[in-house]
Protein backbone atom coordinates (compact mmCIF):
# COMPACT_ATOMS: atom_id res chain seq x y z
CA UNK A 1 0.00 0.00 0.00
CA UNK A 2 1.96 3.37 -1.19
CA UNK A 3 1.55 6.42 -3.53
CA UNK A 4 4.42 6.73 -5.74
CA UNK A 5 4.80 9.74 -7.90
CA UNK A 6 7.17 8.75 -11.07
CA UNK A 7 8.74 11.44 -12.34
CA UNK A 8 6.06 14.18 -12.67
CA UNK A 9 5.89 17.50 -14.13
CA UNK A 10 3.26 19.88 -14.42
CA UNK A 11 3.04 23.97 -15.62
CA UNK A 12 0.90 26.86 -15.00
CA UNK A 13 0.57 28.37 -18.27
CA UNK A 14 0.93 25.68 -20.63
CA UNK A 15 2.09 27.36 -24.28
CA UNK A 16 1.72 31.23 -22.90
CA UNK A 17 4.34 33.69 -22.37
CA UNK A 18 3.87 33.38 -18.82
CA UNK A 19 4.44 29.28 -18.78
CA UNK A 20 6.59 28.55 -15.32
CA UNK A 21 7.39 24.98 -13.94
CA UNK A 22 5.55 24.87 -10.76
CA UNK A 23 6.42 20.79 -10.49
CA UNK A 24 9.94 19.78 -11.70
CA UNK A 25 10.67 16.32 -12.79
CA UNK A 26 9.58 14.92 -8.94
CA UNK A 27 9.74 11.28 -7.75
CA UNK A 28 8.20 10.32 -4.61
CA UNK A 29 6.96 7.18 -2.90
CA UNK A 30 5.32 7.40 0.65
CA UNK A 31 4.99 4.15 2.23
CA UNK A 32 2.24 3.53 4.58
CA UNK A 33 2.01 4.99 7.97
CA UNK A 34 4.68 7.65 7.75
CA UNK A 35 4.24 11.34 9.33
CA UNK A 36 6.12 13.10 6.71
CA UNK A 37 6.68 16.86 6.92
CA UNK A 38 6.45 19.09 3.32
CA UNK A 39 8.28 22.45 3.87
CA UNK A 40 9.48 25.03 1.49
CA UNK A 41 8.72 28.68 0.84
CA UNK A 42 5.48 30.37 -0.60
CA UNK A 43 5.20 29.52 -4.59
CA UNK A 44 7.79 26.59 -4.16
CA UNK A 45 4.99 23.95 -5.27
CA UNK A 46 4.18 22.56 -1.94
CA UNK A 47 0.37 22.81 -2.91
CA UNK A 48 0.65 22.13 -6.37
CA UNK A 49 2.22 18.56 -5.55
CA UNK A 50 0.14 17.86 -2.92
CA UNK A 51 -3.37 18.32 -5.21
CA UNK A 52 -1.27 15.96 -7.28
CA UNK A 53 -1.80 13.48 -4.46
CA UNK A 54 -5.40 12.82 -4.82
CA UNK A 55 -5.76 13.60 -8.68
CA UNK A 56 -7.01 17.12 -8.00
CA UNK A 57 -4.44 18.46 -10.77
CA UNK A 58 -3.48 15.96 -13.77
CA UNK A 59 0.60 15.96 -13.94
CA UNK A 60 1.96 17.22 -17.74
CA UNK A 61 4.17 14.28 -17.64
CA UNK A 62 5.01 11.53 -15.25
CA UNK A 63 2.75 9.00 -13.63
CA UNK A 64 0.83 8.45 -9.98
CA UNK A 65 0.59 4.98 -8.65
CA UNK A 66 -1.75 4.30 -5.84
CA UNK A 67 -1.70 1.17 -4.39
CA UNK A 68 0.04 0.01 -7.08
CA UNK A 69 -2.77 1.07 -9.59
CA UNK A 70 -2.04 4.42 -12.16
CA UNK A 71 -4.70 6.67 -11.18
CA UNK A 72 -4.96 7.98 -14.24
CA UNK A 73 -5.78 4.35 -16.25
CA UNK A 74 -9.25 4.30 -17.40
CA UNK A 75 -10.36 1.41 -15.15
CA UNK A 76 -9.10 3.42 -12.07
CA UNK A 77 -11.93 5.17 -9.84
CA UNK A 78 -10.53 8.64 -8.91
CA UNK A 79 -13.37 8.60 -6.39
CA UNK A 80 -11.86 5.64 -4.26
CA UNK A 81 -8.68 7.92 -4.52
CA UNK A 82 -10.24 11.07 -3.33
CA UNK A 83 -12.08 8.85 0.07
CA UNK A 84 -8.21 7.34 0.47
CA UNK A 85 -6.26 10.26 0.23
CA UNK A 86 -7.94 13.03 2.64
CA UNK A 87 -6.63 16.49 1.46
CA UNK A 88 -7.15 19.32 4.46
CA UNK A 89 -6.74 22.77 2.78
CA UNK A 90 -5.50 25.86 4.31
CA UNK A 91 -8.16 27.41 6.51
CA UNK A 92 -10.34 24.35 5.86
CA UNK A 93 -12.49 26.23 8.94
CA UNK A 94 -13.75 28.37 6.02
CA UNK A 95 -15.63 25.40 3.81
CA UNK A 96 -17.40 24.61 6.96
CA UNK A 97 -20.91 25.02 5.31
CA UNK A 98 -23.88 23.18 7.12
CA UNK A 99 -26.28 23.83 9.79
CA UNK A 100 -24.70 21.70 12.48
CA UNK A 101 -21.96 20.27 13.45
CA UNK A 102 -22.93 16.38 12.83
CA UNK A 103 -24.38 17.12 8.98
CA UNK A 104 -20.83 18.24 8.30
CA UNK A 105 -19.10 15.81 8.48
CA UNK A 106 -21.98 13.33 7.26
CA UNK A 107 -21.28 15.10 4.34
CA UNK A 108 -17.93 13.96 3.17
CA UNK A 109 -18.95 9.74 4.02
CA UNK A 110 -22.46 10.11 2.46
CA UNK A 111 -21.11 11.38 -0.64
CA UNK A 112 -18.55 8.71 -0.50
CA UNK A 113 -21.13 6.07 -1.14
CA UNK A 114 -20.93 4.70 2.41
CA UNK A 115 -24.26 3.64 3.97
CA UNK A 116 -26.24 5.92 6.72
CA UNK A 117 -24.67 4.10 9.30
CA UNK A 118 -21.64 3.27 8.19
CA UNK A 119 -21.54 6.89 7.30
CA UNK A 120 -22.95 7.52 11.10
CA UNK A 121 -20.24 5.00 12.74
CA UNK A 122 -17.49 7.14 10.54
CA UNK A 123 -18.87 10.79 11.62
CA UNK A 124 -19.00 10.18 14.94
CA UNK A 125 -15.52 8.56 15.24
CA UNK A 126 -13.71 11.09 13.64
CA UNK A 127 -15.23 13.57 16.02
CA UNK A 128 -14.32 11.61 18.47
CA UNK A 129 -11.22 11.77 17.61
CA UNK A 130 -10.44 15.37 17.28
CA UNK A 131 -11.89 16.05 20.32
CA UNK A 132 -14.98 17.12 20.13
CA UNK A 133 -17.39 16.34 22.59
CA UNK A 134 -20.95 15.33 22.09
CA UNK A 135 -22.20 18.36 23.77
CA UNK A 136 -21.09 20.48 20.42
CA UNK A 137 -22.30 17.57 17.78
CA UNK A 138 -25.70 19.55 17.14
CA UNK A 139 -24.31 22.88 17.43
CA UNK A 140 -24.06 25.26 14.54
CA UNK A 141 -20.20 25.55 13.03
CA UNK A 142 -20.62 29.26 13.68
CA UNK A 143 -21.06 28.98 17.49
CA UNK A 144 -17.65 27.32 17.68
CA UNK A 145 -14.15 28.78 18.79
CA UNK A 146 -11.56 28.73 15.56
CA UNK A 147 -9.62 25.67 17.01
CA UNK A 148 -13.04 23.85 17.54
CA UNK A 149 -14.31 24.88 13.41
CA UNK A 150 -10.38 23.62 12.60
CA UNK A 151 -11.38 20.44 14.40
CA UNK A 152 -14.48 20.21 12.59
CA UNK A 153 -13.29 20.70 9.17
CA UNK A 154 -10.06 18.12 9.81
CA UNK A 155 -13.11 15.49 11.11
CA UNK A 156 -15.18 15.88 7.78
CA UNK A 157 -11.88 14.81 5.95
CA UNK A 158 -11.14 12.09 8.21
CA UNK A 159 -14.91 10.72 8.18
CA UNK A 160 -13.84 9.10 4.91
CA UNK A 161 -11.48 6.90 6.74
CA UNK A 162 -8.32 8.30 4.19
CA UNK A 163 -4.95 5.75 4.40
CA UNK A 164 -3.70 8.89 3.90
CA UNK A 165 -4.31 11.83 5.13
CA UNK A 166 -2.23 15.48 4.14
CA UNK A 167 -3.02 18.90 5.90
CA UNK A 168 -1.49 22.61 4.23
CA UNK A 169 -0.45 24.50 7.28
CA UNK A 170 -3.14 23.08 9.61
CA UNK A 171 -1.68 25.66 12.65
CA UNK A 172 -1.96 28.96 10.18
CA UNK A 173 -3.39 31.86 12.42
CA UNK A 174 -3.88 29.49 15.81
CA UNK A 175 -2.84 30.89 19.13
CA UNK A 176 0.08 28.75 20.60
CA UNK A 177 -1.93 26.85 22.45
CA UNK A 178 -4.66 25.83 19.78
CA UNK A 179 -1.20 25.17 17.19
CA UNK A 180 0.10 22.47 20.09
CA UNK A 181 -3.77 21.57 20.41
CA UNK A 182 -3.74 20.34 16.32
CA UNK A 183 -0.27 18.90 16.11
CA UNK A 184 -0.93 16.63 19.05
CA UNK A 185 -3.84 15.59 17.88
CA UNK A 186 -2.27 14.34 14.18
CA UNK A 187 0.42 12.54 16.15
CA UNK A 188 -2.53 10.79 18.13
CA UNK A 189 -4.59 10.00 15.17
CA UNK A 190 -1.07 9.15 13.52
CA UNK A 191 -0.37 6.34 15.86
CA UNK A 192 -3.62 5.36 16.68
CA UNK A 193 -5.04 4.63 12.92
CA UNK A 194 -2.26 3.86 11.45
CA UNK A 195 -2.87 6.65 8.77
CA UNK A 196 0.05 8.09 6.92
CA UNK A 197 0.31 12.01 7.47
CA UNK A 198 1.43 14.59 4.95
CA UNK A 199 2.05 18.36 6.99
CA UNK A 200 2.56 20.80 5.17
CA UNK A 201 3.96 23.56 7.52
CA UNK A 202 6.28 27.18 7.37
CA UNK A 203 7.22 25.97 11.17
CA UNK A 204 10.52 24.47 11.08
CA UNK A 205 10.02 23.84 14.76
CA UNK A 206 6.95 22.12 14.29
CA UNK A 207 8.59 19.56 11.59
CA UNK A 208 11.00 19.27 13.57
CA UNK A 209 9.10 17.87 16.63
CA UNK A 210 6.52 15.47 15.05
CA UNK A 211 8.16 14.41 11.26
CA UNK A 212 9.87 11.24 11.23
CA UNK A 213 10.80 12.35 7.33
CA UNK A 214 10.77 16.11 5.76
CA UNK A 215 10.95 16.65 2.72
CA UNK A 216 12.17 20.22 1.42
CA UNK A 217 10.94 21.37 -1.74
CA UNK A 218 12.01 24.89 -3.44
CA UNK A 219 11.67 25.89 -7.14
CA UNK A 220 9.15 22.72 -7.87
CA UNK A 221 12.36 20.52 -7.07
CA UNK A 222 12.81 18.35 -4.12
CA UNK A 223 15.99 19.44 -2.22
CA UNK A 224 16.10 16.89 0.68
CA UNK A 225 14.05 13.96 1.29
CA UNK A 226 15.39 12.30 4.94
CA UNK A 227 14.85 12.00 8.64
CA UNK A 228 14.89 15.81 10.35
CA UNK A 229 17.93 15.13 11.83
CA UNK A 230 20.11 14.62 8.25
CA UNK A 231 18.24 17.63 6.57
CA UNK A 232 18.73 20.11 9.33
CA UNK A 233 22.37 19.36 8.86
CA UNK A 234 22.36 22.14 5.51
CA UNK A 235 21.35 24.85 7.70
CA UNK A 236 23.28 27.17 4.87
CA UNK A 237 21.82 25.93 1.80
CA UNK A 238 17.66 25.86 3.80
CA UNK A 239 18.19 29.50 4.61
CA UNK A 240 19.55 30.28 0.85
CA UNK A 241 15.79 28.36 0.29
CA UNK A 242 14.26 31.29 2.80
CA UNK A 243 14.07 28.35 5.60
CA UNK A 244 15.50 28.13 8.85
CA UNK A 245 16.72 25.74 11.48
CA UNK A 246 15.05 25.39 14.27
CA UNK A 247 15.71 28.01 17.05
CA UNK A 248 17.00 25.61 19.98
CA UNK A 249 19.25 23.43 16.87
CA UNK A 250 20.82 26.84 15.98
CA UNK A 251 21.34 27.11 19.94
CA UNK A 252 23.29 23.84 19.98
CA UNK A 253 25.44 24.21 16.93
CA UNK A 254 26.56 27.79 18.24
CA UNK A 255 27.47 26.22 21.70
CA UNK A 256 29.52 23.63 20.09
CA UNK A 257 31.28 25.93 17.98
CA UNK A 258 32.17 28.15 21.08
CA UNK A 259 33.50 24.63 22.83
CA UNK A 260 30.83 23.63 24.70
CA UNK A 261 30.23 19.61 24.71
CA UNK A 262 27.06 19.51 23.47
CA UNK A 263 24.49 17.36 21.25
CA UNK A 264 24.72 19.46 18.07
CA UNK A 265 21.42 17.26 16.41
CA UNK A 266 18.90 18.65 18.95
CA UNK A 267 15.63 19.07 17.28
CA UNK A 268 13.69 20.11 20.14
CA UNK A 269 13.52 22.11 23.47
CA UNK A 270 13.53 19.46 25.74
CA UNK A 271 16.45 17.61 23.60
CA UNK A 272 18.69 20.69 23.92
CA UNK A 273 17.66 21.34 27.52
CA UNK A 274 18.43 17.98 29.08
CA UNK A 275 21.82 18.21 26.91
CA UNK A 276 23.02 21.56 28.14
CA UNK A 277 21.94 20.10 31.10
CA UNK A 278 24.30 16.99 31.28
CA UNK A 279 27.02 19.48 29.47
CA UNK A 280 26.87 21.26 32.81
CA UNK A 281 26.91 18.65 35.16
CA UNK A 282 23.47 19.21 36.73
CA UNK A 283 19.59 17.45 36.69
CA UNK B 1 -1.74 58.75 19.74
CA UNK B 2 -4.20 56.45 20.91
CA UNK B 3 -6.37 56.22 23.49
CA UNK B 4 -8.89 53.79 25.24
CA UNK B 5 -10.68 54.88 28.20
CA UNK B 6 -12.60 52.45 29.72
CA UNK B 7 -13.42 51.07 27.07
CA UNK B 8 -15.85 47.78 26.80
CA UNK B 9 -17.44 46.53 23.89
CA UNK B 10 -20.42 43.86 23.72
CA UNK B 11 -21.60 41.54 20.97
CA UNK B 12 -25.11 40.72 21.64
CA UNK B 13 -26.20 37.16 20.00
CA UNK B 14 -29.98 36.96 18.86
CA UNK B 15 -31.75 34.26 18.48
CA UNK B 16 -34.19 33.39 15.09
CA UNK B 17 -36.84 35.52 16.56
CA UNK B 18 -34.43 38.37 16.97
CA UNK B 19 -34.97 38.11 20.91
CA UNK B 20 -31.55 38.73 22.88
CA UNK B 21 -29.56 35.36 23.84
CA UNK B 22 -26.85 36.76 25.63
CA UNK B 23 -24.44 39.10 25.19
CA UNK B 24 -20.18 38.54 24.88
CA UNK B 25 -18.41 41.09 26.01
CA UNK B 26 -15.15 41.28 23.63
CA UNK B 27 -13.29 43.93 25.21
CA UNK B 28 -13.89 44.54 29.02
CA UNK B 29 -13.23 48.23 30.15
CA UNK B 30 -9.58 48.64 28.36
CA UNK B 31 -7.49 51.08 29.06
CA UNK B 32 -4.65 51.63 27.01
CA UNK B 33 -2.08 54.84 26.64
CA UNK B 34 0.44 54.51 23.03
CA UNK B 35 2.35 57.48 22.69
CA UNK B 36 3.76 58.66 19.36
CA UNK B 37 6.21 57.10 17.37
CA UNK B 38 5.91 53.61 19.83
CA UNK B 39 6.20 50.07 18.60
CA UNK B 40 3.38 48.47 20.89
CA UNK B 41 2.60 44.37 20.55
CA UNK B 42 -0.27 42.68 21.15
CA UNK B 43 -0.14 39.27 22.20
CA UNK B 44 -3.57 36.74 23.36
CA UNK B 45 -4.54 33.58 22.45
CA UNK B 46 -7.67 33.42 19.32
CA UNK B 47 -10.39 34.77 20.93
CA UNK B 48 -8.94 36.84 23.59
CA UNK B 49 -10.39 40.72 21.78
CA UNK B 50 -7.33 41.30 19.80
CA UNK B 51 -8.59 42.03 16.60
CA UNK B 52 -11.69 43.66 18.20
CA UNK B 53 -9.41 46.02 19.70
CA UNK B 54 -7.70 46.90 16.46
CA UNK B 55 -11.09 47.61 14.84
CA UNK B 56 -11.90 50.28 17.34
CA UNK B 57 -8.22 51.95 16.75
CA UNK B 58 -9.46 52.93 13.07
CA UNK B 59 -13.43 53.21 13.75
CA UNK B 60 -14.53 50.14 11.92
CA UNK B 61 -15.78 49.78 15.41
CA UNK B 62 -16.97 52.12 18.52
CA UNK B 63 -16.79 51.12 21.78
CA UNK B 64 -20.15 50.10 23.77
CA UNK B 65 -18.85 51.80 26.77
CA UNK B 66 -16.16 54.21 27.52
CA UNK B 67 -14.08 55.89 24.65
CA UNK B 68 -11.68 55.97 22.46
CA UNK B 69 -9.27 58.46 21.10
CA UNK B 70 -7.21 59.05 18.35
CA UNK B 71 -5.04 62.29 18.67
CA UNK B 72 -8.00 63.91 20.63
CA UNK B 73 -10.55 62.78 18.29
CA UNK B 74 -13.18 60.39 19.63
CA UNK B 75 -14.15 57.50 17.16
CA UNK B 76 -17.39 57.65 18.15
CA UNK B 77 -18.19 60.94 15.95
CA UNK B 78 -18.74 60.20 12.67
CA UNK B 79 -17.70 63.20 11.51
CA UNK B 80 -14.13 62.12 12.71
CA UNK B 81 -13.82 59.03 10.67
CA UNK B 82 -12.31 60.51 7.82
CA UNK B 83 -10.22 62.24 9.76
CA UNK B 84 -9.17 58.91 11.69
CA UNK B 85 -8.97 56.66 9.01
CA UNK B 86 -6.46 59.13 7.51
CA UNK B 87 -4.12 58.82 10.74
CA UNK B 88 -4.37 55.56 10.97
CA UNK B 89 -3.96 52.67 8.80
CA UNK B 90 -4.96 48.68 9.33
CA UNK B 91 -2.75 45.86 7.51
CA UNK B 92 -4.88 42.06 7.94
CA UNK B 93 -3.75 39.01 8.11
CA UNK B 94 -4.72 37.61 4.60
CA UNK B 95 -2.76 38.90 1.48
CA UNK B 96 -5.02 37.90 -1.26
CA UNK B 97 -7.88 40.02 0.48
CA UNK B 98 -6.48 43.27 0.39
CA UNK B 99 -4.90 44.01 -2.87
CA UNK B 100 -7.59 45.45 -5.45
CA UNK B 101 -6.03 46.79 -8.57
CA UNK B 102 -3.84 44.80 -11.32
CA UNK B 103 -0.74 46.63 -10.59
CA UNK B 104 1.11 47.30 -7.91
CA UNK B 105 1.43 51.24 -8.60
CA UNK B 106 -2.23 51.74 -8.81
CA UNK B 107 -2.98 49.64 -5.54
CA UNK B 108 -0.62 52.11 -3.82
CA UNK B 109 -2.46 55.12 -5.27
CA UNK B 110 -6.26 53.76 -4.58
CA UNK B 111 -6.12 55.37 -1.28
CA UNK B 112 -4.62 59.01 -1.77
CA UNK B 113 -6.84 58.97 -4.96
CA UNK B 114 -9.94 58.59 -3.28
CA UNK B 115 -9.41 61.35 -0.59
CA UNK B 116 -9.11 63.74 -3.64
CA UNK B 117 -5.38 63.82 -3.34
CA UNK B 118 -4.05 65.95 -6.53
CA UNK B 119 -2.63 63.77 -9.44
CA UNK B 120 1.06 64.65 -9.49
CA UNK B 121 1.11 64.05 -5.71
CA UNK B 122 -0.95 60.63 -5.72
CA UNK B 123 2.03 59.99 -7.87
CA UNK B 124 4.59 61.04 -5.55
CA UNK B 125 3.23 59.90 -2.75
CA UNK B 126 3.24 55.88 -4.79
CA UNK B 127 6.83 56.47 -5.26
CA UNK B 128 7.79 57.31 -2.28
CA UNK B 129 5.86 54.52 -0.44
CA UNK B 130 7.43 51.94 -2.52
CA UNK B 131 10.36 53.26 -1.61
CA UNK B 132 10.07 52.88 1.87
CA UNK B 133 8.83 49.57 1.72
CA UNK B 134 11.51 48.03 -0.80
CA UNK B 135 9.10 47.30 -3.48
CA UNK B 136 10.11 50.26 -6.03
CA UNK B 137 10.58 47.34 -8.47
CA UNK B 138 7.88 45.84 -8.80
CA UNK B 139 5.93 48.89 -9.37
CA UNK B 140 4.30 48.20 -12.95
CA UNK B 141 4.18 44.12 -12.23
CA UNK B 142 0.84 42.11 -11.35
CA UNK B 143 0.25 41.38 -8.06
CA UNK B 144 -1.06 38.01 -8.37
CA UNK B 145 2.87 37.20 -9.21
CA UNK B 146 4.11 38.47 -5.45
CA UNK B 147 5.02 36.34 -2.87
CA UNK B 148 3.13 37.04 0.61
CA UNK B 149 5.55 38.68 2.20
CA UNK B 150 5.45 41.12 -1.00
CA UNK B 151 1.80 40.97 -0.98
CA UNK B 152 2.06 42.33 2.76
CA UNK B 153 4.51 45.29 2.00
CA UNK B 154 2.40 46.62 -1.00
CA UNK B 155 -0.71 46.59 1.76
CA UNK B 156 1.71 48.62 4.02
CA UNK B 157 3.15 50.89 0.99
CA UNK B 158 -0.81 51.46 0.51
CA UNK B 159 -1.41 52.54 3.62
CA UNK B 160 1.77 54.61 3.96
CA UNK B 161 0.63 56.29 0.66
CA UNK B 162 -2.06 58.12 2.86
CA UNK B 163 0.55 59.43 4.94
CA UNK B 164 -0.62 58.00 8.28
CA UNK B 165 0.80 58.39 11.99
CA UNK B 166 -0.22 54.98 13.02
CA UNK B 167 -0.53 51.35 11.37
CA UNK B 168 -2.63 48.88 12.98
CA UNK B 169 -1.35 45.19 11.87
CA UNK B 170 -3.60 42.37 12.54
CA UNK B 171 -1.64 39.27 12.24
CA UNK B 172 0.22 40.18 9.21
CA UNK B 173 2.38 36.93 9.18
CA UNK B 174 0.14 34.48 9.69
CA UNK B 175 0.17 33.06 6.40
CA UNK B 176 3.51 33.91 5.46
CA UNK B 177 6.71 31.68 5.44
CA UNK B 178 9.95 32.68 7.42
CA UNK B 179 11.15 34.56 4.87
CA UNK B 180 8.31 36.48 4.25
CA UNK B 181 7.40 37.18 8.10
CA UNK B 182 11.01 38.61 8.44
CA UNK B 183 10.34 40.97 5.58
CA UNK B 184 7.49 42.27 6.62
CA UNK B 185 8.57 42.76 10.35
CA UNK B 186 11.99 44.41 9.20
CA UNK B 187 9.84 46.48 6.73
CA UNK B 188 7.94 47.67 10.08
CA UNK B 189 10.58 48.05 12.13
CA UNK B 190 12.05 50.60 9.63
CA UNK B 191 9.19 52.71 9.24
CA UNK B 192 9.03 52.93 12.74
CA UNK B 193 12.77 53.85 13.62
CA UNK B 194 13.16 56.25 10.58
CA UNK B 195 10.18 57.65 10.14
CA UNK B 196 8.67 57.86 13.45
CA UNK B 197 5.49 55.64 12.63
CA UNK B 198 3.80 54.38 15.59
CA UNK B 199 3.08 50.77 15.23
CA UNK B 200 0.93 48.45 16.77
CA UNK B 201 1.39 45.16 15.99
CA UNK B 202 -0.96 41.80 16.74
CA UNK B 203 0.87 38.57 16.53
CA UNK B 204 1.25 35.08 17.95
CA UNK B 205 4.52 34.37 16.77
CA UNK B 206 6.41 35.48 20.02
CA UNK B 207 10.04 35.66 18.37
CA UNK B 208 8.74 38.93 16.24
CA UNK B 209 7.57 41.16 19.78
CA UNK B 210 11.23 40.58 21.30
CA UNK B 211 11.92 44.32 19.61
CA UNK B 212 8.57 45.64 20.80
CA UNK B 213 8.90 49.05 23.66
CA UNK B 214 6.05 47.94 24.84
CA UNK B 215 3.87 43.88 24.96
CA UNK B 216 0.48 44.38 26.37
CA UNK B 217 -1.28 40.51 26.73
CA UNK B 218 -4.81 39.90 26.66
CA UNK B 219 -7.31 37.52 28.02
CA UNK B 220 -11.16 37.20 27.84
CA UNK B 221 -11.33 40.73 26.58
CA UNK B 222 -8.49 42.91 29.28
CA UNK B 223 -4.99 43.08 29.52
CA UNK B 224 -3.58 40.95 31.91
CA UNK B 225 -0.17 41.69 31.71
CA UNK B 226 2.23 45.43 30.33
CA UNK B 227 5.41 45.57 30.13
CA UNK B 228 8.79 45.57 27.86
CA UNK B 229 9.64 41.88 25.95
CA UNK B 230 11.68 41.25 28.44
CA UNK B 231 9.43 41.82 31.61
CA UNK B 232 6.76 40.10 29.77
CA UNK B 233 8.77 36.76 28.74
CA UNK B 234 10.07 36.28 31.92
CA UNK B 235 6.84 34.92 33.16
CA UNK B 236 6.67 31.81 31.22
CA UNK B 237 4.52 29.88 33.03
CA UNK B 238 1.63 32.59 33.12
CA UNK B 239 1.68 33.05 29.83
CA UNK B 240 0.79 29.28 29.44
CA UNK B 241 -1.72 29.81 31.31
CA UNK B 242 -3.26 32.83 28.73
CA UNK B 243 -2.35 29.48 25.60
CA UNK B 244 0.72 31.95 24.53
CA UNK B 245 4.35 30.26 24.48
CA UNK B 246 7.67 31.91 24.69
CA UNK B 247 10.50 31.97 21.76
CA UNK B 248 12.55 28.23 22.41
CA UNK B 249 15.37 29.88 24.09
CA UNK B 250 14.08 31.98 26.42
CA UNK B 251 12.14 28.58 27.78
CA UNK B 252 15.14 27.04 27.92
CA UNK B 253 17.29 29.61 29.93
CA UNK B 254 14.40 29.40 31.97
CA UNK B 255 14.11 25.92 32.83
CA UNK B 256 18.03 26.26 33.23
CA UNK B 257 18.02 28.99 35.98
CA UNK B 258 15.30 26.83 37.62
CA UNK B 259 17.66 23.69 37.61
CA UNK B 260 20.44 26.38 39.49
CA UNK B 261 22.71 27.94 36.60
CA UNK B 262 22.94 32.05 37.38
CA UNK B 263 21.54 33.03 33.85
CA UNK B 264 20.08 36.51 33.56
CA UNK B 265 16.21 36.44 34.37
CA UNK B 266 14.43 36.87 30.67
CA UNK B 267 16.97 35.53 27.95
CA UNK B 268 15.58 36.69 24.42
CA UNK B 269 17.75 35.54 21.80
CA UNK B 270 20.02 32.45 20.85
CA UNK B 271 23.40 34.53 21.05
CA UNK B 272 22.61 36.47 23.97
CA UNK B 273 22.34 32.87 25.61
CA UNK B 274 25.46 31.71 24.16
CA UNK B 275 27.18 34.43 25.97
CA UNK B 276 25.38 34.39 29.50
CA UNK B 277 26.58 30.43 29.06
CA UNK B 278 29.59 31.38 28.44
CA UNK B 279 30.15 33.85 30.99
CA UNK B 280 29.42 31.42 33.41
CA UNK B 281 32.08 28.74 32.25
CA UNK B 282 35.10 31.95 32.62
CA UNK B 283 33.57 32.35 36.75
CA UNK B 284 33.96 28.54 36.60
Amino acid sequence: MSLILDKISYYYGKGTAFETAAVKNITLSIPDGEFIGLIGHTGSGKSTLIQHMNGLIKPESGNIYFNGADIYDKDFKLRDLRRKVGLVFQYPEHQLFETTVIKDVLFGPNNMGFTKLEAEVAAYDALKAVGIGEDLIDASPLELSGGQKRRVAIAGVLACNPEILILDEPTAGLDPAGRTEILNLLKKIHEEKKITIILVSHSMEDVARYAERIIVIDNGEIYFDDEPRKVFEHEDELKKMGLEIPQCTQLVRKLKKCGFDVDEDCLTVEETLASIKECFGIN
Amino acid sequence: MVNFDKVTFEYIRRDEDGNVEGINKALDEIDLDVKKGDFIAILGANGSGKSTLARHINALLKPTEGTVYIEELDTKDEKNHLSIREKTGMVFQNPDNQIIASIVEEDVGFGPENIGVPTKEIWERVAEALEKTGMTAYREKSPNNLSGGQKQRVAIAGILAMKPDCIVLDEPTAMLDPEGRKEVIKTVTELNKTEGITIILITHYMTEVVGADKVYVMEKGSIKLQGTPRQIFSKVETLAEYKLDVPQVTWIAHQLRKAGLKLPECVLTVDELVEALKELVQYD
